[in-house]
């Protein structure tokens, strides 16, 4: 469980970062390491060389304005976790993170990296498509943001070049009369879900004008249905669009039995909290 | 007066060495040493093969790499193949790999070549660098592949089968023919592993100008390592030392021995003059040390109206997967142990171990017991649902009586001895459990979670366990001039507190200042009779040695003392270091005492001055007299003559998720009777510990093998491992004390209790929870859902809409 030998670099510019990408193809990015670094021990990458981002400046923000939050690179699950405007300008942020790993991977763990590394199993990349925001990237041929529908590509596989960096993620924020909620079925506390399910519902006088769900590790990328239309059957409109897969912890069956439970759940809960929310800001 | 310490919760003194990180595992030995080489392993990537060609030709190119084995390269003893600890007459196709694979692997993970390098990382880089050619054989996975036999492990093995043991008192099949109620079970329990934290590992250090080898290993026998490494490496014994630092769990894989790395080591340190360490990886420790508790079980029970068993006939089939190390030690406790508190009229159990193509077998905590008290308990629920009786009333039907011990079952124990119960008293034990656990008001509870759409079931499960098993364990007990007091035995410490408990026995046996005893374990160089830490006889075995070897020490200590005192022993009493003669104030100390004892010409300390007031010894005879020995230290064994039987009961109640199926414990609650207790605190951190690990083996845990044999879950992000966040917050304890009267401290063993009812008292809580039967353990939430389905009063085409 050693990794096999590479090369290491540890720029202090982006722009330095960005040409040994491009100079070397078997380069890997290495941000909080949380993902990377077992693949490495346990030899199931072994990268020529690895650019460690960590030491990049002015990429550490969690930066909240009317529009949404915006998170660098090097902006830890912690840290945006512990942010009080994030979760209040986007609370999914937060009801989603609190699922993500342990205390102490949290810590070490970028929400961009979780983003790039595109496991449909995780959390926030979901959430990202949910929310419909988009990343930030940068090559040396430059920048451009890529939209979440067009970030992932396959099972832990993101859309980016290889030469590209991700510096920054955009959650937009809950427009007025929007709800959100989330719910996962992990074996262990802090595993990667068996099923996670969130839902965002706008609602215009207190009525659902859309519904869109998330789902967690029933397909092999985070897929978003909408079921604006299905309202009285989210769950079988959402399972036509699902592929719950067998795995060592749970046969295909149970987890679309808990697609069943939870999305109604989700779902209602969301609505809830549109409700809640228009409700405070009258007050306000 | 010093206050007596056997039986007081004295805080572990080990904790703040090992919660400040100064703990020092094998892996943290020699580390400054710049000579210190690497090793690693290269294992079989399949499970059953033949090796055609092995071709090292890149290796010795990589810089850093100092020597490659493979099997060719060993000769004479290491040629051969490892060591058959314990051979047994039923053992009839006993078979042991070799330190490193000859021709063929029998299961993913064996080892087949073993570098050395300057650090790890390259000595994996070599690794990667080997090929080998293998020609594919279909493995033989699982119990039910075993028992088809349409392949075989091994060519000369017919049938898979390694051993048939078949035991009988009394004549179980006619009993069950002439029994009122009769009733057959089919019991499954998975594969899982003891996992410590710390894996394996070996540091070996050649001296080639005294020629003596010493060699540090994560082991649970120090002692049986070093025979195993004398006799593989053709080395006298005494040029051998074996020593075993802090052990991060063992759990009782590391009883196994000689691991091939625990030869290969020391063989790589001697030729290639320079010590070498081996630390194992976690994927490693899945794969290549061992595993445990898979069995299939068929019961046949024959009862009465009162549930009293008539007839018990179980044969069961234990998976040992690819070879026999260890013998038949975990199938021969199931077969025996899984009677448990109980005296069925008559009992009859068979058993077959079988050959898999997967990581081989030795005993994990509770080594067999956890699936006898699943078979037993699961039985005695089954009669209970039967004649709709309440589950306690069955039990304590068939329990054996206080008045009844000692106990003879009429069959012989894993020790080779009859299997003879020596104390316990279990009707009480069961009234103690039934008031923890609120047994009697569950119903009303049920019915108020009910209305709150919240469903809850109630189990309980009953075990005996023989502990302190023989044939013995020594200690050596010394009083420096200082008083400080030096004791040493010489089985192994992977955390259990045996510093602390066993100066608490020093310090009352002795009078001394529990301060002042330091407790060496598992160190040849101290105490080279030894047998080793499993089967939960550290206390038994080497807290009664202790206790004898210091009454040798205080009988010599008065002796000397009433001399210089010019009193009679029969009045002195040792306290606090110091021996008083009784209602005086003269006085000596055991320093002082020490030195009087050790005639020397010298004098360099003020122990030695302060001797000069008392004079002992005739002048007219040898200052050494001729039974005699200089200095104050005592050494004896202790010997039992057979095991003795620890017992408990553990009750949980359960909540199931109607909807996720999810699996929550809401109490679980304990009753122990492990004898006199020397340190409840201790007792109490065991059985905590034990509890987790056994809601981990019932809950969590397996070892997931493909059809070909690969371990789908080499890793503890798949092996579900509970956090702390998955165990009970609290576990409610009471304690029975039936002394033993086998040994002087009236002790009994309490290592392995936590873990043996758990899958046995899981699967009667939810099926409570559930009203169907609970077979097979582990249970996952998704399993628990299938079981719904299939026991769920719907049509066949709903159930295939629901799976589809
Ligand atoms: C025990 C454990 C449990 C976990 N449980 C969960 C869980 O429940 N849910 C969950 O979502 N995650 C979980 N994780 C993963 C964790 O969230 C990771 O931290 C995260 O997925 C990756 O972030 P990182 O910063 O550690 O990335 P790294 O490991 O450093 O990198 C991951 C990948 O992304 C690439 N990369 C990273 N940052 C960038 C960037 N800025 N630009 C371009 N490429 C980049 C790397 O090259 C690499 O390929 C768990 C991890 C562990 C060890």
């Amino acid at each position: 469980m050693k990794p096999a030998p590479f090369a290491f670099l540890r720029p202090a510019a982006l722009e330095e970062a960005l040409a040994a990408l491009a100079r070397e193809p078997g380069a890997k990015v290495l941000a909080g390491g949380q993902s990377l670094v077992p693949l490495l021990s346990m030899r199931l990458a072994a990268p020529s060389m690895l650019v460690d981002i960590n030491a990049l400046p002015d990429l550490g923000h969690v930066s909240v304005d009317a529009a949404g939050v915006r998170i660098g690179a090097l902006a830890r699950h912690a840290h945006v976790l512990a942010s009080a405007e994030a979760a209040e300008v986007q609370p999914l942020l937060a009801m989603a993170l609190s699922h993500v790993a342990h205390p102490t991977i949290r810590n070490r763990g970028t929400t961009v990296g979780s983003l790039v590394h595109a496991d449909a199993a995780a959390e926030m990349p979901m959430v990202l498509r949910l929310l419909e925001g988009s990343v930030d990237v940068a090559s040396v041929r430059g920048r451009r943001t890529v939209p979440a529908a067009e970030l992932f590509a396959g099972p832990l596989e993101s859309t980016l070049a290889h030469d590209e960096i991700a510096v920054e993620a955009f959650f937009p924020a809950l427009p007025a009369g929007a709800g959100v909620a989330f719910a996962e079925i992990a074996r262990r506390h802090g595993d990667y879900a068996l099923v996670g399910v969130a839902a965002m519902v706008e609602t215009e006088g207190g009525e659902v004008v859309r519904a869109r769900l998330g789902y967690v590790s029933v397909s092999d990328v985070p897929v978003v249905v909408d079921v604006t239309d299905a309202l009285d059957d989210p769950a079988g409109k959402a399972l036509a669009d699902l592929e719950p897969a067998e795995d060592i912890h749970a046969t295909a069956a149970y987890r679309a039995h808990l697609v069943k439970v939870l999305t109604p759940r989700v779902l209602a809960d969301a609505i809830h909290h549109a409700r809640q929310k228009t409700a405070q800001r009258k007050k306000s | 007066m010093t206050t007596k310490l056997f039986g007081t919760k004295v805080p572990r003194v080990e904790d703040q060495r090992f919660l400040r990180g100064q703990g020092r595992y094998v892996d943290d030995l020699l580390t400054d040493d710049p000579r210190l080489l690497h090793a690693a392993v290269l294992r079989s990537p399949h499970a059953h093969a033949r090796i055609t060609d092995i071709d090292v030709a890149d290796v010795l190119d990589v810089e850093g790499v100092l020597a490659v084995w493979t099997y060719d390269d060993l000769v004479d003893a290491m040629a051969e193949p490892l060591p058959l600890l314990i051979p047994h007459p039923t053992l009839t196709h006993g078979r042991t790999q070799y330190a490193l694979a000859k021709d063929e692997v029998n299961y993913v993970g064996e080892a087949i070549a073993f570098v050395v390098a300057v650090d790890r990382y390259v000595a994996e880089d070599a690794v990667a660098r080997i090929r080998v050619s293998y020609d594919y054989l279909q493995p033989v996975v699982g119990i039910a592949a075993a028992r088809a036999a349409d392949r075989l492990v091994h060519d000369d093995v017919p049938g898979n089968v390694g051993a048939r043991m078949e035991q009988e008192n009394g004549d179980a099949r006619a009993a069950i023919a002439d029994a009122p109620h009769t009733l057959t079970l089919e019991l499954d329990v998975e594969r899982s592993a003891c996992t410590p934290m710390e894996g394996r590992g070996t540091v070996a250090r050649w001296d080639p100008d005294t020629s003596r080898l010493t060699v540090w290993s994560s082991t649970q026998t120090s002692t049986g390592v070093r025979g195993c490494v004398a006799a593989k490496l053709g080395l006298d014994l005494a040029k051998v030392d074996v020593i075993t630092p802090d052990v991060g769990g063992g759990f009782g894989v590391k009883i196994n021995h000689p691991w091939p790395e625990e030869l290969l080591v020391p063989l790589a340190a001697m030729t290639l003059g320079r010590p070498v360490k081996f630390t194992e990886d976690r994927r490693e420790h899945f794969i290549s040390s061992a595993h445990e508790r898979a069995q299939v079980h068929h019961v046949e029970v024959g009862f009465d109206d009162d549930g009293r068993v008539l007839g018990l006939n179980v044969e069961f089939w234990h998976d040992h997967g690819a070879y026999t190390p260890y013998g038949l030690i975990v199938p021969i406790i199931t077969s025996t142990q899984l009677l448990g508190p109980y005296k069925p009229l008559n009992y009859r159990v068979v058993f077959e171990s079988l050959y898999t193509n997967t990581v081989i077998v030795t005993p994990y905590r509770g080594a067999g017991r956890p699936q006898g008290c699943f078979v037993m308990e699961r039985t005695m629920d089954a009669i209970s649902a039967y004649l709709g009786k309440d589950r306690t009333e069955v039990r304590s039907t068939n329990f054996i009586q206080p008045d009844e011990f000692p106990y003879e079952h009429g069959l012989v124990f894993q020790d080779g001895r009859p299997l003879t119960y020596d104390s316990g008293d279990y009707p009480a034990s069961l009234a103690k459990l039934k008031a923890l656990v609120g047994w009697d008001e569950f119903e009303d509870f049920r019915a108020e979670m009910a209305e709150q759409g919240r469903r809850v079931g109630i189990g309980l499960a009953c075990y005996v366990e023989g502990t302190g098993v023989g044939p013995y364990e020594g200690a050596h007990v010394h009083i420096e001039t200082s008083g400080k007091v030096k004791v040493a035995t010489g089985l192994t410490t992977q955390g259990q507190g045996h510093q602390t408990a066993f100066a608490q026995i020093v310090a009352d046996t002795l009078g001394v200042r529990f301060e002042d005893v330091e407790i060496t374990t598992g160190d040849t160089r101290k105490m080279p009779y030894a047998v080793g830490t499993f089967a939960s006889r550290a206390a038994v075995m080497s807290g009664s040695a202790i206790h004898l070897a210091s009454l040798r020490a205080r009988e010599k200590a008065l002796r000397i003392a009433a001399e210089a005192l010019e009193a009679s022993e029969d009045d002195l009493e040792i306290a606090d270091g110091v021996v008083t003669v009784r209602g005086t104030d003269a006085s000596i100390d055991l320093g002082t005492v020490a030195v009087l004892s050790n005639p020397l010409r010298y004098a360099f300390d003020e122990a030695s001055k302060a001797a000069t007031q008392f004079s002992v010894g005739d002048p007219g005879k040898p200052p050494v007299a001729e039974d005699d020995e200089p200095g104050l230290e005592g050494k004896d064994f202790y010997s039992p003559e057979r095991s003795t039987f620890a017992n408990g009961m553990h009750a949980v109640i359960v909540e199931t998720d109607p909807d996720t199926a999810e699996i929550t414990i809401l109490k679980y609650a304990v009753v122990h009777d492990c004898g006199h207790l020397i340190n409840p605190m201790i007792v109490e951190g065991q059985i905590h510990g034990g509890v987790a690990q056994g809601v981990g083996g019932a809950l969590y845990e397996r070892m997931a093998y493909d059809e070909s044999g690969q371990l789908l879950n080499a890793s503890f992000m798949d092996f579900l491992m509970p956090y702390v966040t998955e165990v009970p917050k609290t576990i409610d304890i009471d304690h029975l004390e039936t002394p033993s009267p086998l040994n002087p401290l009236g002790i009994k063993g309490a290592g392995e209790a936590g873990v043996i009812p758990s899958a046995a008292v899981f699967a009667a809580a939810i099926e409570d929870a559930e009203g169907f039967p609970i077979t097979a353990m582990p249970i996952s939430p998704s399993e628990l859902f299938a079981l719904r389905l299939e026991h769920a009063d719907v049509p066949a085409e709903a159930i295939a809409e629901e799976t589809r």
